[in-house]
């Protein structure tokens, strides 16, 4: 695991759809081994951003390397790298869990044991029940499941915990966790910032299709609570620097764009 | 460490299956877990076959010389070929692009495509098994003979089903969700199995009706079968009216049809 090939190597990232600019001019580097949180309000261009990533969409305008790979030109090499959890992708109503996790663990070279993978999502039980009868949860660590079945160096997760109750959420964080102790490198979409603040050891704040700031979790509530000269970076959190960043309730209006620059470039 | 999230499958048992044969096993199963059109396909002609026969009386100079059930023996072939080309792979298709499953598949190093092809290979041995069985009861319920002409038969079922499915996937290309789709392909299946004379045998429609059914893909279809069917080689007419069409609607298929 070299330092010098990132997981994800993001290069002034443009994608217009028709005439709405979704991301704009935007790079990031994501290390191997880190969980990198992509946050965000609805429509920045955060899931525009990681389905570039995963090679779904081309590129407007910049590059985009995983391990070194182009996702969109080499998409076979890179996909066989890279797990991925989509947000509303569903399965056929009457395939079985099982033969759900069968199917694509034959997609990939080197699967990872099924039946290890069933047991630790708590997907035994339901092993052989029907796509459509499953429950929320259900369906969902199946999705989780379908994406690491490849054994992929870097697993994205495009809103883990959305729709989970508390319990069922925490024991996603934990697995991201536990994933991360593997070696794997986890990318994170959501827009619970809580979560981020717990799980990533360094976030990206996307505002309209821009990056407006980039760094470790502590790191962004500091510095937005300093520039916004509420000097209460001991009770902010990191939801106060997001509303900060992404609203422009900033008293300097070019200090979003310094802070970025400084997070995104610096070893924080 | 490593966890029970990346612990590698024990080395690879020598009958594990490549990609795409666990993609043909998976769809399979799902259509015969889907059992309503597998029926709809295979039984329903075969048991209009049957009711043909039981009702049939010789020869018939009003059905052109033919019996009532050899007279509808190309008509039924042409409804099974239709049924899963133009009924059964629009409806998943769309349904598959509705829900993601696509997507889903073009973010795996197999991609989506592939799942296309399982699904066609699917759709066609069901078709072929169709049209083996209503060949085979034709022939030892009612001695119906064997295709006279074998190879122009071939041809004719393989131009009907390049048709059909080009239709098929047109109808997948445009319909934005599984309902649509199958809505889109009930109005067309109706009109098109009329010109092939499932209501009215082709012999006894007025002339001009007739004319302007062999301009259509399964009125095409069944006058090419017919032909095959008792010994001549179909017509360059039929041929070519089933090969253009099959030709048109699978480019602009091929054009319009989109992964999500």
């Amino acid at each position: 695991m070299s330092a010098a090939t990132p997981a994800i190597d993001i290069a002034r990232l443009r994608k217009v759809y028709g005439r709405t600019l979704a991301v704009d001019d935007l790079s990031l580097r994501v290390r191997e081994g880190e969980i990198f949180g992509i946050l965000g309000p609805n429509g920045a261009g955060k899931t525009t951003t990681v389905e570039c990533t995963e090679g779904l969409r081309r590129p407007d305008g910049g590059s985009i390397r995983v391990f070194g790979i182009d996702p969109y030109a080499d998409r076979r090499r890179a996909r066989a790298l890279v797990g991925a959890q989509l947000q509303e992708s569903q399965l056929q109503d009457k395939l079985t869990v099982a033969e759900a996790l069968r199917l694509y663990a034959s997609f990939y070279p080197r699967p990872a044991d099924t039946e290890a993978l069933l047991s630790r999502l708590g997907l035994t039980g339901p092993r052989n029940t029907r796509y459509k009868k499953l429950s929320g949860g259900q369906k969902q660590r199946l999705s989780i499941a379908l994406a690491l079945v490849g054994r992929p160096r870097l697993v994205i997760f495009d809103e883990l915990t959305t729709g989970l109750d508390p319990a069922a959420r925490r024991e996603s964080w934990q697995l991201v966790r536990d994933l991360r102790d593997d070696g794997v490198t986890v990318l994170l979409v959501t827009h619970y910032a809580d979560e981020a603040e717990r799980l990533c050891d360094r976030v990206a704040v996307i505002a309209a299709g821009r990056l407006a700031a980039c760094g470790r979790p502590a790191a962004l509530i500091a510095a937005a609570a300093a520039i916004s000269g509420e000097g209460q970076a001991a009770r902010s959190t990191l939801d106060d620097a997001i509303v900060a960043l992404t609203t422009g309730r900033l008293t300097d209006p070019t200090a979003g764009d310094a802070l970025s620059a400084a997070l995104c470039t610096g070893e924080l | 460490m490593t966890t029970a999230l990346t612990e590698p499958a024990r080395p690879r048992r020598a009958r594990q299956r490549s990609a795409f044969a666990t993609l043909v096993a998976t769809e399979a199963t799902l259509n015969v877990r889907e059992i309503v059109p597998l029926l709809w396909g295979t039984g329903f002609p075969v048991a209009l076959l049957a009711v043909m026969g039981v009702f049939s009386s010789g020869p018939d100079k009003s059905l052109g010389g033919y019996s009532l059930v050899a007279s509808y023996e190309p008509v039924l072939i042409a409804f099974s070929v239709a049924t899963f080309a133009l009924q059964g792979v629009p409806v998943v298709l769309a349904g598959y692009r509705e829900r993601g499953i696509l997507r889903r598949l073009n973010a795996t190093p197999v991609g989506a495509g592939r799942l296309l092809a399982a699904q066609l290979t699917v759709a066609l041995t069901l078709t072929l098994v169709s049209v083996a069985g209503i060949i085979i009861v034709g022939r030892l319920a009612f001695g119906l003979p064997l295709p006279g002409q074998p190879a122009g038969f071939c041809l004719a079922v393989a131009l009907t089903a390049a048709a059909m499915l080009g239709l098929g996937l047109l109808v997948a290309a445009v319909a934005r969700t599984g309902r649509v789709a199958g809505a889109v392909s009930t109005m067309l299946f109706l009109p098109l199995m009329f010109f092939a004379g499932l209501w009215t045998p082709q012999a006894t429609m007025p002339a001009a009706l007739r004319r302007a059914g062999d301009d259509t893909p399964l009125g095409a279809a069944v006058a090419a079968l017919q032909h095959s069917l008792s010994g001549q080689w179909p017509s360059a007419a039929s041929l070519a009216v089933l090969a253009g069409y099959a030709a048109v609607l699978g480019l602009l298929a091929w054009r319009l049809f989109r992964w999500e």
